[in-house]
């Protein structure tokens, strides 16, 4: 981990998926700390909701990566961002998106720098049919 | 089709709901009971954003729920009935229209007041005993969170088992 890089997003979601994305991030570019893991795993809705509202207030960032769209970490991420402003939430995302957005320029807003993630997401999705 | 489960689930609707059970079931409608979530659109609209466009939702409150549970069952396509409390699944089996003959308790996640069962359920005295008037209503009470899960009885979920 570089100690060097601060905290810019927390990635939210089912299971052990959230740390698995944050060690690979890590593993590929030495970033990780770029990304707070947050799982729902045990949890309940306003739990999920209270332990993302947490995370927001110590880090200070600004937007939540979740994986799965109508998933609780979502629905939780949707309902803080409804009253924290400046929220931004990417949702559906892998692990394209998230190394985009570790090397996103700092200059860059939050919400720019989430958006060009999920556009590189998208585009890495290929199905390659031998 | 009847209505092929009457579900708890403290998050209502979520991935479980929709891709565990709603793909095996091959869900049509989910009937979510919920007296707050009846009052809010934007509630509403959050829910709706996890499910698929071929799946229907009902937002309804409790009573609302046990009048037109008969068009529920009634409907051709497989449903789920939903709620997030034990109490309000508790109202519907005392009040609806048509009996309820079976819940699944799919997630009662921790609180203070309550006590570790199951790895997704955790209850209080209350609700103990509210699964247990339950089961004395003729309900047959089950605890299990996806289909390819050990569904455990109610004795097995209020002794606490290590799944």
């Amino acid at each position: 981990m570089d100690p060097d890089v601060a905290p810019r997003a927390i990635v939210a979601g089912h299971g052990a998926f959230p740390a698995g994305l944050v060690s690979a991030v890590e593993q590929i570019t030495g970033r990780g700390n770029a990304l707070v893991p947050f799982s729902n795993a045990g949890l309940g809705r306003e739990d999920i909701e209270s332990g993302i509202r947490e995370l927001i207030a110590m880090h200070a960032v600004e937007v939540i990566f979740t994986d799965l769209p109508g998933g609780s970490a979502t629905l939780a991420a949707r309902r803080v961002q409804r009253d924290t402003p400046g929220i931004v939430v990417v949702t559906g995302i892998g692990l394209a998106s998230l190394i985009d957005f570790v090397f996103c320029a700092s200059d860059m807003s939050a919400a720019e720098a989430a958006e060009h993630a999920a556009d590189k997401g998208r585009a890495a999705i290929v199905a390659v049919v031998a | 089709m009847p209505v092929s489960l009457y579900r708890i689930d403290d998050r209502l609707i979520h991935g479980q709901v929709v891709v565990g059970w709603g793909q095996p079931l091959d869900l049509g409608f989910i009937v979510l009971v919920d007296d707050v979530v009846a009052e809010s659109e934007w509630e509403q609209e959050l829910y709706r954003l996890g499910v698929p466009p071929s799946m229907e939702v009902y937002f309804v409150s409790t009573a609302d729920a046990a009048r037109e549970i008969a068009r529920y069952t009634a409907d051709r396509r497989t449903g789920m009935i939903l709620t997030g409390s034990v109490e309000t699944m508790l109202t519907l089996a005392r009040t609806a229209v048509r009996p309820v003959t079976a819940v699944n308790v799919g997630g009662i996640h921790h609180r203070e007041d309550r006590t570790q069962k199951l790895r997704y359920v955790f209850l209080n005295e209350v609700e103990e005993q509210e699964l247990r008037e339950m089961a004395n209503l003729g309900v047959v009470v089950t605890a299990q969170d996806v289909p390819s899960a050990t569904a455990h009885s109610l004795e097995a979920l209020l002794r606490g088992c290590s799944t």
